[in-house]
């Protein structure tokens, strides 16, 4: 602790813009948290979470002269919670009223470049950030009271917007503050507040988004009207690689309150006075548009094997051969899941202004700052004229149609200067041209010793690419259409130790001998992109489904075969946790289509820990699975908001019950044939759990780990696990539909 | 002209009489409750009452429904004085993003005005053509009871009242100083969310 006081003052010597204000860090008599999050170890001079992509203290945190305080977060609110959470954080370490806090979010001309709100960071990354500015500007107002009041700081203390001292001295933050107090360059380590300590932090708090959002107060792009405002619809081609062949719009640009058709190469939009104008102009440009298609996706039935045809880029991403067992038995398996759409709720949509040569885009994209960068680029503008503005839409569950929509929108804004354009797709448009969530194949082989012991494990999994995101023109739909065509981008894999296709591919478990192989699979038939979990997902469902595979082989309990693998302390809690939870040992016997599953997964082996038990009830005449009783146990470190992490929770394990329950992209060899809720069924409320409950481990003091993804995969393999406990028979296969569980049990 | 009575009050509009209502509740009203979700009459986003029966405004002709009560969130309470529907979803924390939100809010409107008492599965049963995709359900089903409760309950004010404008306008025309973009943009720059009146 005193070595990192002392380089801490002698790094503080100098300031920029105040070098009047030395500060001097004392051991005070509070408690305080013993570690900077996200500062490494020893001391290294890493700035914690993002506050190294902009270290200016100003540029996280201001306070004005009424002491009001403004946070900036380059991170955007998905529905996630993130506002609330990230207020709660600077409240906390700045000791100010949580009501006295504004946020900023994800805005081009305002906010720090923090890339994507992605890959549960969002907490990790700027909340960690935010934590340490925070701090960091509490301890500058507290030197600066010490220097006005002539008192050493660690007789000092602030609170409620104020620092205090003895004899009832108190200077609020408002007369403190000064033109560049804050504007400092932050320092590796803080002093963060013990969390026994926590005022708002680690409380439920409620989040400040919800009030707008159920009395109709303007909460989404969706509800942006702008004076002049006009409404656009755009026409999709009918299937990826169709081209234009004859298009006559003559009695469209007839047609009531339409103001424009724009035609750029195969990129069709129709622009009106009204929306439901701008919608009957779409339908009838629809109509008019004659197109040329290809039969150039796989045969649907045959998806998977053709997958495992296609040329492949291995890598090798674990590799170990310790001493092990004799291998009394052997188990292989092949998993698959099919293409996943996101299916927000509500289409994509964005708003566009060009004006005095500079377009504006409202967008609920992930990442502001890089499609700023491929807008530019589409439409020849330098990046300075471009401004994208993170306003929230509908559920964001990773690379959906905002990209998109935010291009379509600024295509065309960009031939109607000085007019408002709102742009919004249709349902099917969304289904049909949203990047899905990639189609996937995993192979698992393990033996097992004598004594039940998994001695040898090789696992392999095939998979495109898990990010097709903006930064490049080409990867927007738009761009892809028009004349002047920008070409899709080389995909990449994602790498270790996140992964993408192969994110959770390496197992948590204490293996003596295991191989790992991501097989990359470079050619996409199918328009796919980021999608909640990415991999994790699949690997989740595939590990923890064959190791219920191997437990049963072993004749061991499936909770006790995962803890006799596990050495991870906290890992083994979480899965005692759920297990307890759920009164996993006093279970009855399968019987009378009732089953019992459990899986365990640690997010990209970095982030939230989560165990996932599950009681369903399997109908045999029919096949449809009931899901009735769920527990989760989560780790996500230290709590910001305990709530939140439910509610996170919560929405992951139902959002995978749809997915492992219900849905399949579909198509033929020419068209997606899945455009809207009847061709893409999903969870209804018919099919909800009869309880869910998640108990969370807290960690206080532990750094950040993220968890609105950690859900997914435990919550399809437990599915799977409870299906193959209730029927005797194991599907393998995603979804877990009526049909392919009646198929498996047989009359 | 089509005279529309929305949240207890006359409106004549000039839209086309195809215009489904969605449209013009969101457009010409500047109601930003009702959400348009698929416009198939799918999912329920687009959920409002008409004579109490809920009804999928993204496939409901303006022309349909002169001379009938209709009622959006908006008529169910404002941000300061929330009625006991909206209260319930504030207190359960009964949303993710929030976008089915209001569909859901109207549906179970309707079903409690019709049946207070209604059980759980009733509930269930009623809230099945909603969709929700962020996986809420556990907590919508929560807010839906609670409501019921406190609808019952001391205290509760009428199912259905006049609202105020409660509804905001994002307004971005002229945007230069940082004041003007804090204050057309409620939803992302200002903590509380609470809209101008």
């Amino acid at each position: 602790m005193n070595k990192v006081l002392s380089r801490r003052i002698s790094r503080r010597a100098v300031l920029r813009g105040t070098g009047a204000l030395v500060l001097s860090f004392s051991l005070a008599p509070r408690a305080w948290s013993q570690a900077a999050e996200g500062a490494a170890a020893g001391g290294s001079s890493k700035l914690p979470g993002s506050l190294g992509k902009n270290p200016s203290l100003d540029a996280w945190i201001r306070v004005d002269a009424n002491g009001r305080v403004t946070a900036f977060t380059g991170k955007v609110e998905l529905g996630q919670g993130i506002k609330t959470a990230l207020l709660q954080v600077v409240a906390e370490e700045l000791e100010v009223p949580f009501d006295q806090v504004s946020l900023v979010t994800a805005d081009t001309s305002r906010t720090i470049d923090e890339g994507y709100t992605a890959g549960s960071h969002s907490v990790q990354d700027s909340g960690t950030a935010l934590r340490n500015a925070a701090a960091q500007v509490r301890e500058i107002l507290i030197a600066e009271a010490a220097r006005r009041l002539k008192m050493p700081g660690d007789k000092l203390h602030a609170d409620a917007g104020a620092v205090i001292g003895p004899n009832e001295a108190r200077i609020t933050y408002a007369e403190l503050v000064s033109t560049n107090l804050l504007h400092v360059e932050a320092q590796p380590v803080s002093r963060l507040k013990d969390p026994g300590f926590f005022k708002v932090m680690d409380k439920p708090v409620q989040r400040v988004d919800i009030p707008a959002k159920v009395t109709g107060a303007a909460a989404y792009v969706q509800d942006m009207r702008l004076p002049g405002m006009l409404h656009a619809r755009v026409v999709r081609p009918p299937s990826y690689r169709a081209k234009l062949l004859q298009l006559d719009v003559s009695n469209i640009e007839k047609m009531t309150g339409v103001v424009q058709v724009i035609r750029d190469g195969n990129f069709l939009a129709v622009v009106a006075y009204r929306e439901f104008q701008s919608i009957k102009a779409m339908q009838a440009l629809s109509r008019a548009a004659k197109w040329q298609e290809q039969a150039a996706l796989p045969q649907p039935a045959r998806l998977h094997e053709y997958l495992l045809g296609l040329p492949t880029q291995d890598q090798v991403i674990l590799d170990k051969h310790d001493p092990a067992g004799q291998a009394a038995k052997t188990l292989e398996a092949t998993y698959t899941r099919p293409y996943i759409s996101h299916g927000s709720v509500g289409p994509s949509c964005a708003v566009a202004h060009l004006t005095e040569g500079v377009m504006t885009i409202w967008t609920h994209t992930q990442g502001v700052y890089p499609d700023r960068q491929a807008i530019a680029e589409m439409l020849g503008l330098p990046k300075e004229k471009v401004r994208c503005i993170h306003v929230e839409g509908s559920g964001c569950y990773g690379h959906n149609g905002a990209d998109d929509a935010a291009a379509d929108a600024a295509v065309i804004a960009n031939a109607l200067p000085d007019r408002p354009v709102r742009l919004q797709w249709m349902r099917e448009q969304e289904h049909g041209w949203e990047p899905y969530g990639p189609a996937m194949v995993a192979k698992a082989r393990a033996s097992l010793d004598s004594a039940g012991r998994i001695v040898d494990w090789d696992y392999g999994v095939w998979s495109n690419t898990h990010s097709m995101r903006p930064g490049p023109a080409g990867s927007l739909l738009a761009a892809q259409h028009m004349e002047k065509s920008f070409p899709v981008p080389e995909p990449r894999p994602i790498p270790q130790p996140e992964g993408g296709g192969d994110r959770n591919a390496i197992p948590l478990y204490t293996l003596p001998s295991a191989r790992v192989t991501s097989h990359f699979l470079r050619d996409m038939p199918v328009r796919i992109s980021a999608l909640r979990s990415l991999g994790g997902q699949m690997n989740v469902f595939a590990i923890e489904s064959f190791m219920d595979e191997l437990a049963l082989a072993a004749g061991s309990d499936p909770v006790a075969f995962r803890l006799s693998h596990l050495d991870d302390p906290r890992a083994r809690d979480v899965v005692a946790a759920a297990a307890d939870e759920f009164h996993w040992s006093a279970r009855p016997a399968p019987a009378g289509g009732h089953g019992y599953g459990f899986a365990f997964a640690r997010y990209k082996n970095l982030a939230a820990y989560c165990a996932v038990a599950m009681q369903v009830r399997v109908d045999h005449e029919t096949g449809r699975t009931r899901v009735l009783r769920v527990t989760a146990a989560v780790d996500t470190g230290q709590v910001i908001n305990p709530d939140g992490v439910r509610n996170q929770i919560e929405g992951a394990i139902l959002q995978s019950l749809s997915w492992s329950l219900f849905e399949s992209v579909s198509f033929d060899t020419t068209r997606i044939t899945s455009v809207d809720w009847a061709t893409y069924p999903i969870l209804r409320f018919g099919s909800v759990p009869e309880t869910l409950t998640v108990r969370i481990i807290d960690r206080p003091g532990t750094p950040f780990l993220g968890c609105g993804e950690a859900g997914q995969g435990p919550a399809s393999a437990a599915l799977a696990n409870a299906v193959a406990n209730a029927t005797g028979k194991r599907v393998r296969d995603l979804p877990l539909n009526a049909v392919r569980v009646k198929a498996i049990i047989g009359v | 002209m089509i005279e529309l009575k929305v949240n207890g009050k006359s409106h004549n509009l000039s839209a086309d009489p195809d215009t489904p209502l969605l449209y013009v509740l969101r457009n010409d009203l500047q109601l930003n409750a009702a959400k348009f979700g698929c416009g198939l009459g799918q999912c329920g986003s687009c959920t409002v009452l008409v004579d109490g029966a809920p009804t999928l405004s993204c496939v409901t002709p303006i022309m349909l429904l002169e001379g009938r009560q209709i009622t959006t969130v908006e008529g169910l309470g404002t941000p300061e004085d929330p009625g006991p529907m909206q209260r319930a979803f504030i207190e359960e924390q009964s949303a993710q993003c929030g976008y089915c939100i209001p569909g859901m809010m109207m549906r179970a409107q309707a079903l409690l005005q019709r049946n207070p008492r209604a059980t759980d599965a009733e509930i269930r049963a009623f809230l099945e053509p909603n969709l929700c995709r962020c996986g809420t359900h556990m907590r919508i089903l929560r807010a839906v009871k609670r409501a019921a409760s406190l609808m019952a309950g001391p205290g509760s004010t009428p199912s259905t009242q006049t609202p105020s404008a409660a509804s905001t306008q994002i307004d971005a025309s002229d945007a230069d100083s940082d004041a003007q973009l804090d204050r057309r943009r409620p939803v992302h720059s200002e903590k509380r969310e609470r809209p101008e009146r």
